[in-house]
């Protein structure tokens, strides 16, 4: 782990990835409005195709790895890319704990596949949704549905001068608070998984007064118990804690066990 | 003490309800940024205010565990509610402070601190209980070799309007800790709200020359001994109206001798160590320190963030976190505020503002923590108290 210190002179050399995906997460790099021409000359985008078709080869510096493992050949796949990448990010959702496609990971993905596609022999696909995590090492993991843009700069910024990122793994209540932003659950009974999910977004979605919809993951130690108690207590329910817990990190070990240990047969 | 200092320089004087928006407005010509409770979005916060037409009046709030709720007050009083969720640390101690930048030139770089205080502060309602906690960090942040320029800058001239509390919320207890209901120091004037039928005033008291320059400035005139005794009346219900009660006799030695009470794993089993008590805690001041750069590598900053005993790179050491499990947080927390404290500082770190149990999104209450280990303590423990 670590920084992408180069021999002065050299660019680092950037690739952007995509396994099973929707794409908004390395259009979160697109959308870096501000820095982007700063980024542009402080690295190489050699691998891009969202974005360029010109492709620079291997091996990279740096590798933004979007989307989770679904197929056998994605399997493949991520090994080479991580054998051409000197520090392997997984961004997003997706990459991180197997996206809202995960969710098939709970039935029978057989099932689907063959009411979906008019040929099912066609369509080759592994059981589960899995993250890259489960493949290959990772060196740092940004969360999120999408991505915070002010994260994929902080860990770009951080892996270009060689510093420690600073990706919290607390919660989102902590950004909350210092926002100033006035606790949902508290003053309006409304229910918010702020208390059990990472920190990151900037607490986006209780600054809009919605309660936080988990799409960052469990963060370091999270109560998910406790906090399904105090959402039983605001009058939801059992098969609603259920869907709660299964977003987009549905798969997320955490989340996972406690949307099962209320799913009802 | 405060470094407002105790001594009251005028007698107590009457400011009727009509002529009180005068105070604020006397305030605002000597320059002060007014910040003071303000109604926002389902809560009474602290925040700028343009003047006195911006107080909550006629509000009020149920506090318990876990929640808060609004609701109308059947008068127009205009401190008629207690504390909310922010604490006046946000303005004193911010969040968030840039502590200094650095810009890449030919030969190094520049470094710069920015600007830390623009304007003077006023706050303005400041409970008894507040008063103890900003009295704390001044002890914490503001004391020793080692003074924190921010708290010293934005500290620096503070004008303090404290409102004594004749109506106690449902998660207070500042009876027990002995920092309220009534302000004994650390203010430039203190005001008692007295509404009644017919009747809207205020008995107003100052406790520096400050304070009384701004009575001066304000329509008053000396108290009568029937109004002094109504507002004496009022703060002596209060004390018998807290929402809560906390025993503190021997507290330090019982958490001592409870390092291992099984109530611990119980919290611990409801905590969500989410922060939000450390968050809204007016005394509690730990801050993490975060280095950042730009991707261009010109520009460099280190930033000061609120930070929480409840996270686990707050205890992060070369090999891992000291207080992994939340049992070991919590303890370390509630420890803190009602033991190590004293020994550290000479005070308890809790004014009894109920804050945190306000707003712990798990409801989870400190007078009922201490009071299950006092209740359940062993007694192989008693007798090694005795
Ligand atoms: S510990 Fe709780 S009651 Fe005590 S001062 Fe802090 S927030 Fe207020
Ligand atoms: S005591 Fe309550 S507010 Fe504090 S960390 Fe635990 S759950 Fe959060």
């Amino acid at each position: 782990m670590g920084g992408v210190t180069m021999p002065s002179g050299k660019k680092p050399k950037l690739a952007v990835w995509k396994f099973a995906s929707c794409d908004g997460c390395q259009l979160t790099l697109l959308d870096c409005e501000d820095e982007l021409l700063a980024l542009a000359e402080a690295v190489e985008i050699a691998y891009f195709p969202e974005a360029s078709r010109a492709v620079v080869k291997g091996p990279y510096d740096i590798s933004l790895v979007e989307g989770s493992i679904t197929t056998p050949h994605d399997a493949e796949r991520i090994h080479a890319v991580r054998r051409m990448s000197k520090c392997l990010v997984t961004i997003g959702a997706c990459a991180t704990a197997g996206g809202i496609q995960a969710l098939r990971n709970f039935k029978d993905v057989k099932e689907f596949v063959s009411v979906v596609y008019a040929t099912p022999a066609y369509i080759e696909v592994l059981a589960k949704s899995t993250p890259i995590a489960d493949h290959v090492f990772v060196d740092y993991e940004l969360r999120g549905c999408p991505i915070s843009k002010v994260q994929l700069i902080e860990l770009l910024g951080a892996l270009l001068c060689g510093r420690k990122p600073n990706i919290p793994t607390y919660s989102v209540c902590i950004e909350c608070k210092r926002r100033g932003i006035v606790c949902l659950t508290v003053a309006k009974d409304m229910p918010c998984l702020g208390p059990v999910t990472q920190a990151g977004c900037g607490a986006v979605c209780p600054g809009l007064d919605r309660g936080c919809y988990g799409c960052f993951g469990p963060k370091e130690t999270p109560n998910t118990n406790s906090m399904s108690t105090i959402w039983a207590t605001l009058g939801v329910s059992r098969a609603d804690l259920t869907r709660a817990f299964r977003g987009f990190n549905a798969y997320a070990e955490p989340f996972r066990r406690e949307s099962t240990a209320h799913e009802q047969k | 003490m405060s470094v407002t200092g105790a001594n009251r320089v005028s007698a107590t004087v009457v400011i009727e309800r009509a002529a009180f928006p005068q105070l604020l407005d006397a305030l605002k010509t000597a320059r002060y940024k007014l910040l003071g409770p303000k109604l926002v979005n389902g809560a009474i916060v602290y925040e700028e205010l343009a003047g006195a037409g911006e107080l909550p009046a006629g509000w009020a709030e149920d506090q318990m565990p876990g929640v808060y709720k609004l609701k109308r007050r059947i008068d127009e009083a205009l401190f008629g509610y207690t504390v909310g969720p922010h604490s006046w640390k946000k303005f004193l101690h911010p969040a968030v402070a840039v502590l200094w930048q650095a810009t890449k030139n030919a030969k190094g770089f520049d470094l710069a601190a920015p600007p830390i205080r623009a304007q003077k502060l006023a706050l303005l309602g400041v409970r008894p209980c507040d008063l103890h906690a900003i009295s704390i960090l001044d002890t914490v942040l503001g004391r020793g070799p080692y003074k924190d320029p921010v708290w010293a800058a934005l500290r620096k001239g503070v004008f303090v309007l404290a409102v004594n509390c004749v109506e106690p919320g449902g998660t207070c207890f500042c009876a027990s800790m002995n920092t309220g209901p009534r302000a004994s120091f650390g203010f430039d004037i203190a005001l008692t709200e007295v509404v009644e039928a017919e009747r809207h005033f205020f008995v107003a008291t100052a406790g520096t020359e400050r304070g009384s320059a701004m009575l001066e400035k304000t329509p008053h005139r000396p108290a009568r001994p029937d109004e002094l005794d109504r507002a004496d009346q009022l703060l002596a219900n209060a004390a018998s109206k807290m929402g809560r009660k906390l025993d503190t006799t021997g507290l330090k030695e019982l958490l001592y001798r409870n390092h291992e009470h099984p109530r611990w794993d119980n919290v611990a089993g409801r905590c969500l160590s989410c922060a939000s008590c450390t968050m809204v805690c007016p005394t509690c001041f730990c801050t993490t320190v975060e280095d950042t750069t730009d991707v261009t590598g010109r520009h460099a900053a280190r930033v000061r963030k609120w930070d929480s005993c409840f996270t686990l790179a707050f205890s992060f050491i070369h090999g891992g976190p000291i207080r992994a499990s939340v049992r070991a947080r919590y303890r370390h927390w509630l420890t803190h505020k009602f033991a190590t404290w004293l020994d550290q500082f000479g005070t308890f770190g809790c004014v009894g503002c109920g804050r945190c149990i306000t707003w712990c999104p798990a409801g989870i209450d400190v007078t009922e923590e201490i009071g299950a280990i006092r209740h359940t303590e062993s007694a192989k423990s008693r007798k090694e108290a005795s």
